[in-house]
Order: C-alpha cells, then sequence, then structure tokens
C-alpha cells in the first residue's frame, strides 16, 4: 500500500482525512467520554442522517445538512435535557430513530433513482475529496480552538458543574458547546467511518489512552495517536483484504480497545 | 444610587431565606422555611433524608429556583454573588475515577469568572494552592491522583479547592458522610479554624459532631423546626423525625443527645 500512497492522490486523501479524524477522535472522545454524553453523541450523530436525506432532497452538499441539522439537533437535546434534569435515555432515542426516518423520508421525495447513501452511513475514507479534506480541516481547527480556548473552563466543567457554576462560570454555555462540538466532529468523522460507526471511534482510542495516562491533556494527545493508528491500519487492513474502510477501522478499534482491557484487567488481578 | 447598593451588600447578611416553598413534582419538599445566616455564624443544619436539606442548600447557591419566596446571598439574587461562596459538594456525587492530581484539582478554585480564553494559572495561584495544601495537609500528596485517595483526603482536597476561590461563606454538603474518624475530627478543627474569618453554613447527618462545633443550629423537616443556638430538646428532636429518638439514624445513640443536652444546660 505505502508505494500505490505515492501515486494515487485517493489514498493521500484518505491518510490525510484519518490523521484529521484521529486529531477529533482524541480530543472530543476525551471530553465525550468523561462527561459521559457518549450515548448522547449518539443520538446527535443519527439525527445527521436526516440532514443529508434534506441535502439530496433540497439538492444541496449532503454534508451541509448534517452540519446543520445535527446542530439543530445538538441544541434542541441540550435544552430538553437542561429543562427535564432527567435521565436523557428517552430524549436519545426518540431523536436517534427520529433522524434516521427523517432522512429516509427525503430521500424517498427525492426525485430519480435514489442516491447511494452508504458511505454516509458506514463512510468511505478513500472516497473522500479535495473538497471534504478542506472542510474537514477548517471544522477539525474549530475544534481544536474551541476546546484549546477554554481548556481549564471544561475540565472544571467536567469534573464538576456545580462547583463551576457556582464559580461564577456560565455552564449552560458549556453544556451547549459541548453538544455543537460533538455534532460538529460527526460531521468530520462521517467521511472516515460514517454515522452508525462514529461511536467506536469516540471512546476506544480515549479508553485506551486512560489507561497510560492520568493528565488530561495528555490523554488526549495519545488517544489521538491511537486514533491515527487505528485509521492507518484500518485502512491498510481494508485496502489488502479489499474491505470496507469504516467497518475495517471500527473492527480494528473495537478489538484492540477489548483486549488492551483484557490485558488490564489480567495484569491488574 | 450606586454607592447605596454597594453599603447594602457589605452590611447584608450572608444568607437570607424568606418563606421559601419548594416542589418536586407534586411533593413539597420545603414549606414556607425562613432562616438568616450572620456573618461569622457557623449553622449547622440537620434533619432526616428527604427532609429537604439538599433542596434548601441548592435554593441557597442558586442551583435551583425555589417555587415561592426568597433567597437573598450578601443581599443579592444568588446568582450574582454566587462567586463569593465556597462549594464543597458532597463526595460521593463526583466522579473519582475523574483524571485530576489533588493541585490541579484545587487550583480549579482558581478559575476566573470572567471569561477568559487560553487561561493559563498564574505563579501566585499555584503558590496560593501550595499553602491550602499545607493547611489541609495533603502537601505530599498534591500530585497523587483522586482516584488514588481516602474518602478524608478527598474531602480535605475539596475543602481546599473551596477555599481557593478565597470565600465569604462556606457551604458544605454532608462533609464527614463517608470520612474516618481521625479526618473528620481534622475537618471540624480546620471548620473551626476557619469559622474566625468567614460564615459556614454546613449540611449533615451528623448530630454529635453538630453540637461540639456549630454555633447555630436549623432542623428542617420540609419545614424549620428549630433554628437557634446548639441545644436540642427530645421533643424538638422527636417532632422532627417523628420517630423515637435512638432511631434517629446513622449510629448516633440516644444518649450522645442527653449528655449534649447537659453540656448545653
Amino acid at each position: 500500500m505505502l508505494s500505490s500512497l505515492l501515486h494515487y492522490q485517493f489514498l493521500q486523501h484518505a491518510v490525510i482525512a484519518g490523521l484529521l479524524a484521529s486529531v477529533i477522535c482524541g480530543i472530543m472522545g476525551v471530553m465525550i467520554t468523561e462527561k459521559k454524553i457518549v450515548m448522547m453523541s449518539g443520538g446527535i450523530a443519527h439525527t445527521a442522517y436526516g440532514g443529508i436525506g434534506l441535502g439530496y432532497f433540497l439538492e444541496f452538499e449532503p454534508i451541509w445538512g448534517a452540519f446543520f441539522i445535527s446542530i439543530t439537533a445538538a441544541l434542541i437535546m441540550g435544552y430538553m435535557q437542561r429543562r427535564s434534569q432527567g435521565s436523557p435515555d428517552m430524549l436519545i432515542g426518540l431523536f436517534w430513530s427520529a433522524g434516521m426516518a427523517l432522512g429516509i423520508v427525503f430521500i424517498t421525495f427525492t426525485p430519480g433513482y435514489p442516491p447511494d447513501i452508504t458511505s454516509y452511513l458506514f463512510g468511505n475514507i478513500l472516497a473522500v475529496r479535495r473538497a471534504d479534506i478542506i472542510i474537514m480541516a477548517i471544522l477539525t481547527v474549530a475544534v481544536i480552538l474551541a476546546v484549546a480556548a477554554l481548556f481549564n473552563q471544561w475540565k472544571a466543567y467536567l469534573f464538576d458543574e456545580e462547583f463551576t457554576y457556582m464559580r461564577g462560570i456560565n455552564v449552560a454555555f458549556l453544556d451547549y458547546l459541548l453538544l455543537v462540538l460533538v455534532a460538529i466532529s460527526v460531521v468530520i468523522l462521517i467521511r472516515v467511518v460514517g454515522i452508525i460507526l462514529v461511536l467506536a471511534l469516540f471512546t476506544a482510542p480515549s479508553v485506551i489512552a486512560r489507561m497510560f495516562a492520568s493528565d488530561f491533556k495528555k490523554i488526549m494527545q495519545i488517544a489521538t495517536l491511537i486514533g491515527a493508528g487505528f485509521c492507518f491500519f484500518g485502512l491498510w487492513i481494508s485496502y489488502e483484504l479489499n474491505l470496507a474502510s469504516g467497518a475495517s477501522i471500527v473492527l480494528l478499534s473495537a478489538v484492540v480497545c477489548l483486549l488492551a482491557s483484557a490485558v488490564r484487567h489480567l495484569t491488574k488481578a | 444610587m450606586a454607592s447605596s447598593t454597594e453599603h447594602y451588600q457589605v452590611s447584608a447578611a450572608p444568607v437570607q431565606v424568606n418563606n421559601v416553598s419548594a416542589w418536586y413534582g407534586q411533593t413539597q419538599a420545603l414549606s414556607k422555611v425562613s432562616l438568616t445566616v450572620q456573618e461569622k455564624d457557623f449553622l449547622g443544619i440537620i434533619g432526616p433524608n428527604g427532609g429537604g436539606k439538599s433542596t434548601l442548600l441548592k435554593a441557597i447557591l442558586g442551583l435551583i429556583i425555589p417555587g415561592e419566596g426568597s433567597i437573598r446571598l450578601f443581599g443579592e439574587h444568588p446568582r450574582k454573588t454566587r462567586f463569593q461562596v465556597g462549594y464543597v459538594p458532597q463526595i460521593n456525587r463526583l466522579d473519582r475515577n475523574f483524571p485530576i492530581n489533588v493541585q490541579d484539582l484545587v487550583l480549579l478554585g482558581k478559575l476566573p469568572r470572567k471569561a477568559a480564553f487560553f487561561h493559563r494559572f498564574s505563579r501566585r495561584d499555584r503558590d496560593e494552592v501550595l499553602e491550602l495544601l499545607e493547611k489541609t495537609g495533603l502537601l505530599e500528596l498534591k500530585y497523587r491522583q483522586i482516584s488514588q485517595l481516602s474518602g478524608g483526603e478527598f474531602q480535605k482536597a475539596l475543602i481546599a479547592r473551596a477555599l481557593a476561590v478565597k470565600p465569604r461563606l462556606l457551604v458544605l454538603d454532608e462533609p464527614t458522610a463517608s470520612v474516618d474518624a481521625r479526618s473528620r475530627e481534622q475537618i471540624f478543627n480546620l471548620l473551626k479554624e476557619l469559622n474566625q474569618i468567614m460564615t459556614i453554613l454546613l449540611v449533615t447527618h451528623d448530630l454529635s459532631a453538630i453540637s461540639s462545633h456549630v454555633t447555630s443550629l436549623a432542623c428542617l423537616n420540609g419545614s424549620l423546626f428549630y433554628h437557634g443556638i446548639p441545644e436540642l430538646s427530645e421533643t424538638v428532636i422527636g417532632e422532627m423525625y417523628g420517630c423515637p429518638v435512638d432511631l434517629l439514624a446513622h449510629g448516633i445513640p440516644h444518649r450522645v443527645l442527653r449528655s449534649h443536652e447537659r453540656e448545653g444546660g
């Protein structure tokens, strides 16, 4: 694969997309797992499908549909969660399936042959275009800035929301911003692993990184490296064995994560 | 106008609770509670589980808005003055596996309240945190992860974080609930010392500790049953808990109250 990498632009794009994706799983994965909003993130991810469908229906770039719909859904879910104060379980379930259903309805209404939407569902890193890379890069920089600019505030918020509120900090703003960052991350990762598989990349790298480090920033850095490893080796496996790239990356992440947990469990006991 | 409100702020009592009622859905948690905490008071709030202690605490801190009545923190809406409070939450409410060490945890009390992008803690912040770690006896544990701390050590770290705020009012929610006897004594001694310079409000189950340490006491079971000097009669306790005194929870036997009564009298 390495020699082909020099010759084929689509492989170069794939590698760049993988690197951007791993930065996102490194940073946002740690935020999501520490705040315990993995399922909330799943809900937001699946509403993106409604946006993809809207894009096809109204004939604009589906990824922008995903961008606007998932951010809107994130804000609505954030608002409803703040209002109800209870477990977000039901809310997540509702948005999860309603988002998917919306996408299906839009695509059914779209005239002509139904478009192939599997690449949005399961990702196809080999189909990443130059335009996608540019969008991904801009969004990745935006996420990094949002996390870095408020790093100490994020740390306080993730650990103890009430104390952070008492400090005079606008916790509601951080609540909403976190969910919006999740929505943006989903959009970045859609091309690589797709809506359905996105949760594995949010969790596996940070779970493993957590075993090696106990400093917040270090965990993010290690998770990024691990994510990069998953993307690259997953891509290699998919290239050599002719498998779907998203599925290869996700299966590799899951298997390594489970093995790492098992090894840790055995060595501890 | 501006100067008169400033004057009001200085003279206002740290906490004023006026006729506060609160509901959770159909259940009434607080009923017409009025209470004032004066400067340098050390108020202990006791009462049975479900008696509205944490609801009252959350209302005072501005974390919930009561259905009826009003709360003033230093004469203002809690939203405006909340940053003057050092808040010590219950330790079992927090995630002990969060990746942070003792020093960095206490440093979070130094977070600026104004929006600050790319904020970094100053040398002075760090020095003050080291002083607080010294004061709470945690200096040697400063690089230890909070997951590696005992209950007492974690509790002291949370108190240090609240003190890093430089509060005028320290609010503690069950600070001795999951703490060994030695740490418990250390915590109460520390609070006694702190009470010289700040007002303290404490919610607890720990009746024996309350009796010997606080300067005033409030007994809460939906409504306020008693508010005054820390001297409890069996009648008050009986009324408040609605059960025989020796059943009243958490291994505080009957005689502790009685002997305390003798001390008080």
